[in-house]
C-alpha cells in the first residue's frame, strides 16, 4: 500500500507543476506593471525600474515562476496590493472557513447521495426511482448560486431559521453547505444508480445469488463495493465542481472564505492575492484527487496490483 | 425417398427393430431421481415481444448420474439451469407452468427464504465464464467461505478453514486464498468456482458449459477433476454443453434440446450409436471425422428459429433435410424406441414416412 | 490479385457504413421513445425561436436597456408579468432577450471547444504513441484545474468582456472534448474498414474526415449537448460574480446579481431569471441524457 501511495504521489507532482504553471502564466497576462502599482503613479520611471529589477520582474517568466513556487514552499506568496499584508496571511485566515464549508457539504452530499442512488437502482422503474431521478435532474440543472438565494429567501427571510450571511454563528454554515451540496449530490446519486444497475447485471452477482444468500446481503457484500468504483471517480470530479461552487456560494452568503477573497481581489485588481488564491485552490484540488485515488486502491484490489 | 434410412444404413437393422410407437411410456416412477423437471414453460416478456425460451421442457437425472444437456446457443440451456436455481430474472422472465422436483420436492412452490436454504446447498451451479463469475473485490477464500457459512452457520473463521480444504481439493494451495480473482488464471478461477459449487456437498451440480472459456489443455484437467469429485461425493450432475466430446466423456444419459424442448433423449449409447433425430444427426455431422479427414463437414444449415416467433409445426422443420408437409403443420409426438430412448420427430411414425414428400429441396 | 482484394474491401467498407446508418436510425428511434428527451428537445427549439425572434418582439434600445425611473420596482402585474427592475425595465422582456445571450455564448464557446478539442483528440487518438502522450498529459494538466476556476483566472487576467468570457469558457471546454474524441477514435481506429481504407492508400485527411469522424460523432454530440448546459450555467455564474456579461446587457446571472441586492423587498427579481436558467439547463440535460442512452442501448 505504501508503494502505491508513493507512486501516486510521484505521478501527481508533474501535474501540480503543470497546473500551477498554467495558472501562473495566465495571471501574469494581467495588465499593469506590478512595480508601478506598488509605487503609485507619482513615482519616477527610474524608481519603478529599480523595483522591477529588485522584484525580478525582468527575468524570464519561467524563472519568475520557479522563484514563485520556491517561495510558496517557504510560505511566501508576496504582498497583497490592497491590504499590504502578506498574501499567505490573508489566505491563511480564510482557508479554514473554506475547508469547513467544503467538508460539511461533502458530508451532506455523500450521506444523501449514496443511499438515494443505491435505493433508486434496487427499486428500478418504480415511483421511488422516478422521483429520485427527477429530483436529481432538477438538482443538476439548478444554478447553485440561485439555489442559495432561494434558500435565503425561504429559510432566512421568510422563516428566520438561519442567518442570511456571514460565518459568526454555528448555524451560519447550514444554508451555504446545503446549497453547495445539492448539485454534487445529484450527480453522485445518478452515477451511483447507473453503476449499481450495471453491477447488478454482472455474472458475479448471479454467482452470489446462486449461493442462496438473501438479496440484501447480495447487494451489501457483492454489489456495493463494485458499484462504488465509478462513483469514486464521480466524487473526485465533483470535488472540482464543489471547489468552483465555493467561489459562488461564498459570494452569495458573504462567507469569509478563500473564494470570496479571490473575487474581491479580482475586483480590486490585487493580482498577488488572486494568484495566491487560484494556486492554493489548484493545489488542493490535486491533493483531493490524490486522496480519491487512494480510496480507489482501498476499494479495488486490481488498482493496487497495477502499481506494485 | 427415405434419406434418413439410407444415410444410416450401417445401423438400419437395429433401428427397424427398435422403434416402437409408445406414447404414454413413463418408467421414471420407480427410479431414484435427484431432479425431475416436467413440462416447464418459461417466457421472457419484453416491450416488443414474448420470447418462448422453454416450451414444455422435461429433464430427469438419477441419483449419482450425469445428464448431458446438449444444444446450440439460444436453445434454452442456460434458462433451464437458471430455472432449477430459481434465478430467472423476473421481470422479464416468467415461469408459466410446469414443475421442478428436486429430491422429490417441488421447488417452484418454495418461498424465497426456503429457496435460499436450498440454493447453494442442495443444488449449486458452475457458471460458463470463470473470468466474470467471481467478484473482483473479494478474496477467493471469503467467496468460498461465504456459501459454507451461510448454509452451515459455523461462523466466518471456521468457514475460511473449510474453504481452504476445498481449495486444496481442487488443486489450489490454500495459502493463495487471500488473493483476489484477478491474480488467478482462467483455469484456476474455474477451479475456485467448482470449489464454491461443491463446498456444501450438493445433491445436484449444474455445470453450464464449464470449460467453454478455457484452453483445450486446461479443459481436460478441469473435466477430469470434476468427474472425480462428483464420483467421490456421489453428486448428480447436469452437464450443459454443445461439445459432444465432453458428453461422451462425462455423461450417463443425454438430452438433446432444441428451441426449448427435448427432441431426443437416451443413454449415452442410445444417442451416440442409435441416433434418431435429424437434429442430433446434424450435430454429429458437424464434427470433424477423425478417421477420414477428407470427408467434408456437413453443418446444419440456417440458424436457430427465432424463439419469439416459433414455427407452428416442428421447431426444427425449417432446417431439416427430411422435413415433410406434416412437419410444417403439426407438432411431433414423443416416440420411444426402447425403455430409455425417445425422440420427438414425425419421421418415426411409419405412416408419415410412407405418404410424405421431402419439402426442403 | 491486388485489385480484386481492394474491390472486396471496398464493398466491405460500404457494407459497414450501411450498418452504421442502421445504428443511427435505431438511435433516433430509441430517442423518440423517451418522453423526457422529447420534452428537452421541444424546449430547446422554443428557446432557439425566442432567441431568434427576440429583436422582432422587442426593440433593444427601447425595451431592454432604456431606464424608466417612473416604473421602477413594480411587482408582477398584468402589464409587467414578471415585474420591473430597479431601473424600471420589464423583467420578462429582459429574460426573453437574455435567451439570445445565453444561447449565443453557449453555442459559440461550445463550437470553439469542439473544434480545438476534437483536433487534439484526433492527434492523440489517430497518431497515438508520442503525440498521444504529449497531448493527453497537457490535457491532464488543464483538467487538474476545475473548469470554472480556470475560466475565472482567464477572465481575471484578460479583463471582463463578452469576448474574453467566450475565450475563457472555450478553453476550459477543450480537455473534455479531447478526451471524448480520443476515446471514440481508439474504438474505431483499428476497425477493418479503416484498415481497408488505409490499405487502398487513402490519405490521412480522407480517412479521418470520411471514415473516422462520422463514426465518432455520437459521443461528441452527447458531450456537446451536456457541455452547452455547463457553459450556460458558467456564464450565469461568472456574470453573477461580475466577471461575465456586463451591464446593461440583459444576462440572467447578472440579473440575479442585481436581484440579490433587492432580495428583502423585491424577491420576484431573484425568482424569474433563475427559473429561466434552470429550464434552459434542464432542457439540454434532458436531451443530452436521452441522446446518451439512445446511442448506448446497453445503458438503460
Amino acid at each position: 500500500m505504501l508503494k502505491f501511495i508513493i507512486k501516486r504521489l510521484a505521478a501527481m507532482i508533474p501535474i501540480i507543476i503543470g497546473a500551477t504553471l498554467v495558472v501562473y502564466l495566465i495571471i501574469s497576462l494581467t495588465e499593469g506593471d506590478p512595480a508601478r502599482i506598488m509605487l503609485g503613479t507619482e513615482a519616477t520611471d527610474e524608481k519603478v525600474e529599480a523595483l522591477r529589477e529588485e522584484m525580478g520582474l525582468n527575468d524570464p517568466i519561467l524563472v519568475q515562476y520557479a522563484r514563485y513556487m520556491l517561495n510558496l514552499c517557504k510560505g511566501d506568496m508576496g504582498i497583497s496590493y490592497k491590504s499590504r499584508n502578506p498574501v499567505s496571511v490573508e489566505i491563511g485566515a480564510r482557508l479554514p472557513n473554506t475547508i469547513r464549508l467544503a467538508f460539511c457539504s461533502i458530508i451532506i452530499c455523500l450521506v444523501l447521495a449514496l443511499p438515494l442512488g443505491i435505493f433508486a437502482a434496487i427499486k428500478q422503474n418504480t415511483w421511488f426511482d422516478g422521483f429520485c431521478m427527477l429530483i436529481s435532474l432538477i438538482g443538476i440543472s439548478m444554478p447553485i448560486f440561485w439555489l442559495g438565494l432561494l434558500l435565503i429567501l425561504l429559510f432566512s427571510l421568510k422563516l428566520g431559521w438561519f442567518p442570511v450571511s456571514g460565518a459568526e454563528k454555528l448555524s451560519s454554515i447550514v444554508l451555504p453547505a446545503l446549497s453547495m451540496a445539492v448539485r454534487s449530490m445529484a450527480s453522485i446519486a445518478r452515477t451511483t444508480r447507473s453503476s449499481m444497475l450495471e453491477v447488478i447485471r454482472q455474472d458475479y452477482i448471479r454467482t452470489a445469488r446462486s449461493k442462496g444468500i438473501p438479496e440484501r446481503l447480495v447487494i451489501r457484500r457483492h454489489a456495493l463495493k463494485n458499484a462504488l468504483i465509478p462513483t469514486i471517480t464521480m466524487i473526485g470530479l465533483q470535488m472540482g465542481s464543489l471547489m468552483a461552487s465555493s467561489v459562488l456560494i461564498e459570494t452569495v452568503f458573504a462567507w469569509p472564505g478563500i473564494g470570496r477573497l479571490m473575487i474581491q481581489s479580482i475586483m480590486s485588481r490585487d493580482t498577488p492575492t488572486v494568484m495566491g488564491c487560484i494556486i492554493v485552490l489548484a493545489i488542493s484540488f490535486s491533493i483531493i484527487n490524490l486522496v480519491v485515488d487512494l480510496f480507489y486502491g482501498l476499494v479495488d484490489p486490481r488498482m493496487k496490483s497495477m502499481y506494485s | 425417398m427415405m434419406p434418413l434410412i439410407q444415410d444410416k444404413s450401417n445401423n438400419e437393422s437395429s433401428k427397424d427393430e427398435g422403434i416402437k410407437i409408445n406414447m404414454e411410456k413413463n418408467n421414471n416412477k420407480q427410479k431414484d431421481l435427484t431432479l425431475e423437471m416436467k413440462d416447464l414453460v418459461v417466457e421472457y416478456h419484453t416491450d416488443e415481444e414474448i420470447i418462448h425460451a422453454l416450451n414444455g421442457l422435461e429433464l430427469f437425472i438419477e441419483r449419482g448420474k450425469t445428464l448431458g444437456l446438449v444444444g446450440e446457443t439460444g436453445a434454452g440451456k442456460t434458462t433451464a439451469a437458471l430455472s432449477i436455481m430459481q434465478l430467472i430474472a423476473s421481470p422479464p422472465g416468467v415461469i408459466k407452468k410446469g414443475s421442478i422436483f428436486l429430491n422429490k420436492e417441488n421447488i417452484l412452490q418454495k418461498s424465497k427464504a426456503e429457496m435460499g436454504k436450498i440454493r447453494g446447498k442442495d443444488v449449486s451451479m458452475i457458471f460458463q465464464d470463470p473470468m466474470t463469475a467471481l467478484n473482483p473485490v473479494i478474496t477467493i477464500e471469503k467467496q468460498i467461505a461465504e456459501v459454507i457459512n451461510h448454509h452451515s452457520g459455523c461462523g466466518e473463521k471456521k468457514a475460511i478453514l473449510e474453504a481452504g480444504k476445498m481449495m486444496e481439493l481442487v488443486g489450489i494451495p490454500s495459502n493463495r486464498g487471500v488473493e483476489y480473482p484477478h491474480q488467478f488464471s482462467g483455469g484456476m478461477r474455474q477451479r475456485v468456482v467448482i470449489a464454491m459449487a461443491l463446498a456444501c456437498n450438493p445433491k445436484l451440480l449444474i455445470a453450464d458449459e464449464p470449460t467453454t472459456a478455457l484452453d483445450v489443455t486446461i479443459q481436460a484437467q478441469v473435466l477430469e477433476m470434476m468427474k472425480n469429485l462428483k464420483e467421490s461425493y456421489g453428486t448428480s450432475m447436469l452437464m450443459i454443453t454443445h461439445d459432444l466430446g465432453i458428453v461422451a466423456e462425462t455423461c450417463d444419459t443425454v438430452s438433446i434440446i432444441y428451441a426449448g424442448r427435448i427432441v431426443e433423449h437416451g443413454t449415452l449409447e442410445d444417442i451416440f450409436e442409435k441416433t434418431l433425430h435429424p437434429y442430433t444427426e446434424g450435430l454429429f455431422n458437424s464434427l470433424p471425422n477423425m478417421e477420414k479427414r477428407d470427408v467434408p463437414l456437413k453443418p446444419i444449415k440456417g440458424l436457430m428459429s427465432d424463439p419469439a416467433n416459433l414455427p407452428s409445426g416442428c421447431s426444427f422443420c425449417p432446417r431439416c433435410n427430411y422435413a415433410k408437409e406434416i412437419c410444417n403443420t403439426e407438432k411431433p409426438k414423443r416416440i420411444y424406441s426402447n425403455e430409455t430412448h425417445f425422440v420427438e420427430c414425425h419421421l418415426y411414425n411409419g405412416n408419415n414416412i410412407a405418404d410424405g414428400t421431402v419439402i426442403n429441396q | 490479385m491486388n485489385k480484386e482484394n481492394t474491390i472486396q474491401k471496398n464493398s466491405n467498407v460500404s457494407k459497414k457504413k450501411k450498418r452504421k446508418k442502421g445504428e443511427f436510425s435505431q438511435a433516433v428511434k430509441r430517442l423518440s421513445k423517451r418522453k423526457s428527451a422529447i420534452i428537452g428537445f421541444v424546449i430547446i427549439i422554443l428557446l432557439i425561436l425566442l432567441a431568434i425572434f427576440a429583436d422582432v418582439i422587442y426593440d433593444y434600445e427601447e425595451d431592454i436597456i432604456k431606464q424608466n425611473i417612473s416604473e421602477r420596482l413594480i411587482s408582477p402585474c398584468a402589464e409587467h408579468p414578471f415585474g420591473t427592475d430597479e431601473l424600471g425595465r420589464d423583467i420578462l422582456a429582459r429574460i426573453i432577450y437574455g435567451t439570445r445571450i445565453s444561447l449565443f455564448i453557449g453555442i459559440t464557446a461550445n463550437l470553439i471547444s469542439m473544434v480545438i478539442g476534437s483536433i487534439f483528440g484526433i492527434i492523440a487518438g489517430y497518431w497515438g504513441k508520442k503525440s498521444d502522450m504529449i497531448v493527453m498529459r497537457l490535457m491532464d494538466v488543464f483538467l487538474a484545474i476545475p473548469g470554472l476556476l480556470l475560466a475565472i483566472a482567464i477572465v481575471a487576467a484578460l479583463g471582463t468582456s463578452t469576448r474574453n468570457l467566450i475565450i475563457a469558457l472555450s478553453i476550459s471546454g477543450i480537455p473534455p472534448y479531447a478526451r471524448v474524441m480520443r476515446g471514440a477514435i481508439l474504438t474505431v481506429r483499428d476497425v477493418e474498414y479503416i484498415e481497408a481504407a488505409r490499405a487502398i492508400g487513402a490519405r490521412h485527411s480522407t480517412i479521418i474526415l470520411g471514415h473516422i469522424l462520422p463514426n465518432c460523432m455520437a459521443p461528441v454530440i452527447v458531450n456537446a449537448t451536456l457541455y452547452i448546459a455547463a457553459v450556460i450555467a458558467a456564464t450565469a455564474g461568472l456574470s453573477f460574480l461580475g466577471l461575465g456579461i456586463q451591464a446593461p446587457m440583459p444576462e440572467w446571472g447578472a440579473m440575479l446579481s442585481t436581484g440579490r441586492t433587492y432580495i428583502r423587498q423585491y424577491s420576484y427579481m431573484t425568482l424569474f431569471p433563475g427559473v429561466a436558467i434552470m429550464i434552459t439547463i434542464l432542457a439540454f440535460n434532458l436531451l443530452g441524457d436521452g441522446l446518451r442512452d439512445a446511442f448506448d442501448p446497453r445503458q438503460k
